[in-house]
C-alpha cells in the first residue's frame, strides 16, 4: 500500500469536499478538509499536510490570499489551486504566486491522479534534499570547531543561541583563535544557510577598493571599472556578511556601512540604482574597538550596531584542557591527509604541547602537529619530531644577549634534527659552512 | 451472520452476463451474492448542465434500502456516471460502507469508437465490481499493477489489471471477514 502522504483540500462547495475526500481515501491518503480559510489555518497548525488543493474564489478571504498566510505557516507545503473557470490570468497568478499547479472544475480522473503523484514526488524530493544537506552541514560542523573546555562548551552555547536569531554578531579574540570557524558555524545552523556568507577582509584593502568590493562598482565609476562589478553586500543576498578585522575599516566606509547596515539599500559606486539586499552580518575582530571609539577612530554609533552579541574566543593559552584534544584532531587530520599512520603523541610530546604558550593560538597548533607529521615516524609524534623545545636547558631566555639566543636556537635546531647539519643548515636557512662555523664559535658538540 | 451481496441490475445485464457476474463475487468473496429487486431511480439523478447522471446521489438511494447490518448493496448502470470535481468515475463506493455503484457506459469499446468486444467489456465490468465492492469491505488503493484492487482512470489500466486480490490485499479482506465473524461472537 501507498505510504500515508496526506492532502488538505480547502473549497467553500461541501460537494466538492467530500466528493474529493472520498476519492483521496481510497488511493491511502490521510484527508482533511476545510471550508474556509480559517478552518484551513486552524488544521494547518494542528498538523502537517503534504499537498493543499486550494479553491481560489472562497466568499471571505479567497485562495490567492490565503495562499502566502499557509506559506507562513508551512513553507513546504505543495498547492494546488482549483478553479471553476481557468484563465491565463488566473493560471499566471497562481504560478506566481509560488503554486505547485492548478487544475479546473470538474477534473479529469487521470489527470487528478498523475498530478498528485508527481506532486507527492517533488515533495519528497524536496524533503530528501534538505535532509541531505542537513547531512551534508552535520558533517562539515564536525569537521570544524573542536573544543572540549568549559570556556568552548560556553561559546558552543553561545553559537546555536545566536545562530536562530537574525542578530549581528561580534566575535573577539586574539589572532588564530578561529574567529572565522565561529563565524561559519553561526551561519550553518542560520535559517540562512542555504544561502552564501561571504567573508570580506577589511583589514587587507585599501579604503578605496574596500569601498567597491563592498558594494561593487558601475562601469566607468573609475579608472580601470571597465565593467559592471556586483559588490560582497550583492552576493550576500539572501545569506551572511562576515566583516573580517572589522576594526580597520576607515571613516568613510564605517558611515557607508553602517548606513547599509540599518536600510538594508546601497548603490554601487558610481551608480545611482537602489539595490536592496537582505543579509546577516557577523563580524570579528582583535582589536580593542572599546579603545578605538573613544579615540575617535571607530564610530560609535556603528560600534553599537555591530556589538548587539558579542562572543569571546578565549585564547589556548587559557584554555589548555583544550590544547591535547585540538592535537589530536589535527593528528588524524594530516595522518589521513599525508596517508600516514601516526596516531598518537609520546607522553613527552603532549607535556611539551600543554606546557607551551601558544601565541599564535590554534593555527600555531595546527601548524606543529602539520610539520610534525611530515618530520615524525610512526609510531607516534616525538618531542623532538615539534617545532620547538621546552626542555628548561634549551628554553629561550626572556632576557639575553643576541649571541646567547642564538646559541640556544642552534642548539634546539640540530637537536632537533639528530644533529644533521644539512637539514640543521635549511631549517636555519644559512650555508652548511656558516653552521659548522658557529658550531665551532659556540663550541658546541654532538651529544 | 455472513454478509450478503445485493446487486441491482439497472443495466440490465445479458443472463450471460449476470451469470458471470454472481459466479465471480461468489468465487473471490466467498459469500452468498444475490440479485435484488430494489429499484433505484436514475433519471433522479440526472444533471443536465453536464448531461451525466451524478453517482453520489445514486449511491444516496442505494442507502435508503434496507438490506442486513454487514451486507452490500451495488448497483450496476449504463448510464455515465460522475461526481461534481471529476469529470466522470467509472463507480464509486463508500470505503467500509455498506454501498457501491458501477457503471457500464465507458467500460465498452464503443465508447472509444472501436468495435464491441462482448467478453472484454464483460470482464471490464466484473473487475469494476470487484474493486467497488473491495472499498466497501474496507480495501483502499493498491500499488500491485495486477491487483483488482489498483486505481483505474482509464480502461486500458483495468484491461492489465486481474480479476482477483492480490496477496496483500486477499490477506486484509480476510482480516476484515475474521474480525467480523470475531464480532459476532
Amino acid at each position: 500500500m501507498k505510504e500515508q502522504s496526506s492532502i488538505l483540500i480547502i473549497d467553500d462547495e461541501r460537494v466538492v469536499r467530500d466528493s474529493l475526500t472520498k476519492w483521496f481515501e481510497e488511493d491511502g491518503y490521510i484527508v482533511g478538509s476545510a471550508a474556509n480559510a480559517a478552518d484551513a489555518l486552524r488544521l494547518l497548525q494542528e498538523q502537517k499536510w503534504q499537498i493543499i488543493l486550494l479553491d481560489i474564489r472562497m466568499p471571505g478571504m479567497d485562495g490567492i490570499e490565503l495562499q502566502p498566510r499557509i506559506k507562513q505557516v508551512d513553507p513546504s507545503a505543495l498547492i494546488i489551486f482549483i478553479t471553476a473557470h481557468a484563465s491565463v490570468d488566473t493560471a499566471v497568478q497562481a504560478l506566481k504566486a509560488g503554486a505547485f499547479d492548478y487544475v479546473t472544475k470538474p477534473i479529469d480522473p487521470d489527470y487528478l491522479s498523475h498530478l498528485i503523484t508527481n506532486a507527492i514526488k517533488q515533495r519528497n524530493l524536496q524533503s530528501e534534499n534538505l535532509k541531505l544537506k542537513e547531512q551534508v552541514a552535520e558533517f562539515s560542523k564536525a569537521d570544524e570547531i573542536v573544543g572540549d573546555s568549559p570556556q568552548m562548551k560556553k561559546v558552543f552555547e553561545m553559537i546555536n543561541t545566536v545562530a536562530v536569531t537574525d542578530t549581528t554578531a561580534m566575535i573577539r579574540g586574539e589572532s588564530g583563535t578561529g574567529k572565522e570557524l565561529i563565524a561559519r558555524a553561526i551561519h550553518s545552523n542560520s535559517g540562512r544557510r542555504y544561502f552564501p556568507i561571504i567573508t570580506i577582509n577589511c583589514g587587507a584593502l585599501p579604503e578605496g577598493i574596500l569601498e567597491s568590493e563592498l558594494f561593487g562598482h558601475e562601469r566607468g565609476a573609475f579608472t580601470g571599472a571597465q565593467y559592471r562589478r556586483k559588490g560582497k553586500l550583492e552576493l550576500a543576498d539572501g545569506g551572511t556578511l562576515f566583516l573580517d578585522e572589522v576594526g580597520n575599516i576607515g571613516m568613510k566606509t564605517q558611515m557607508d556601512l553602517l548606513r547599509v547596515i540599518e536600510t538594508k539599500q546601497f548603490s554601487r559606486v558610481g551608480g545611482n540604482e537602489i539595490i536592496s539586499v537582505d543579509f546577516r552580518v557577523i563580524c570579528a575582530t582583535n582589536k580593542d574597538l572599546e579603545e578605538a571609539v573613544r579615540a575617535g577612530t571607530f564610530r560609535e554609533d556603528l560600534y553599537y550596531r555591530l556589538n548587539v552579541f558579542s562572543i569571546n574566543i578565549p585564547p589556548l593559552r587559557e584554555r589548555k584542557s583544550d590544547i591535547l584534544v585540538l592535537a589530536d584532531y589535527f593528528l588524524k587530520k594530516y595522518g589521513q591527509a599525508m596517508g600516514k599512520t601516526i596516531e598518537t603523541l609520546s607522553p613527552e610530546a603532549k607535556d611539551v604541547l600543554v606546557q607551551y604558550n601558544w601565541p599564535g593560538n590554534v593555527r600555531e597548533l595546527e601548524n606543529a602537529i602539520e610539520r610534525a607529521m611530515v618530520v615524525g615516524k610512526p609510531p607516534c609524534i616525538r618531542p623532538q619530531d615539534l617545532p620547538f623545545q621546552l626542555s628548561e636547558k634549551n628554553a629561550m631566555p626572556v632576557s639575553g644577549s643576541l649571541a646567547s639566543m642564538e646559541k640556544i636556537h642552534i642548539v634546539n635546531v640540530l637537536e632537533q634534527n639528530n644533529w644533521n647539519i644539512s637539514r640543521s643548515a635549511e631549517i636555519l636557512q644559512i650555508d652548511r659552512v656558516t653552521l659548522y662555523n658557529k658550531i665551532q664559535k659556540f663550541g658546541l658538540k654532538k651529544p | 451472520m455472513p454478509p450478503v451481496i445485493h446487486i441491482i441490475d439497472a443495466i440490465p445485464l445479458s443472463t450471460r452476463d449476470r451469470e458471470s457476474i454472481l459466479h465471480s463475487l461468489h468465487q473471490i468473496f466467498g459469500v452468498s451474492v444475490v440479485l435484488s429487486n430494489k429499484q433505484i431511480d436514475i433519471q433522479k439523478a440526472f444533471d443536465t448542465g453536464r448531461n451525466q447522471h451524478n453517482s453520489t446521489a445514486l449511491l444516496s438511494q442505494l442507502l435508503r434500502h434496507e438490506i442486513g447490518k454487514t451486507d452490500k448493496i451495488i448497483a450496476l448502470v449504463g448510464v455515465d456516471l460522475f461526481i461534481p470535481i471529476l469529470t466522470y468515475v467509472f463507480g464509486e463506493a463508500q470505503l467500509s460502507g455498506p454501498a457501491a455503484i458501477v457503471s457500464s457506459h465507458r467500460l465498452a469499446n464503443r465508447f472509444y469508437g472501436m468495435e464491441d468486444d462482448v467478453i472484454l467489456h464483460r470482464e471490464r465490468l466484473e473487475k469494476e465490481i470487484v474493486h467497488e465492492i473491495g472499498h466497501t469491505f474496507g480495501l483502499k488503493h493498491c500499488r500491485q499493477f495486477e491487483c483488482v484492487m489498483r486505481s483505474s482512470t482509464y480502461v486500458e489500466e483495468i484491461d492489465v489489471k486481474h480479476l482477483h486480490f492480490c496477496a496483500e490485499c486477499r490477506t486484509l479482506f480476510q482480516q476484515f471477514i475474521n474480525d467480523l465473524y470475531d464480532s459476532q461472537g
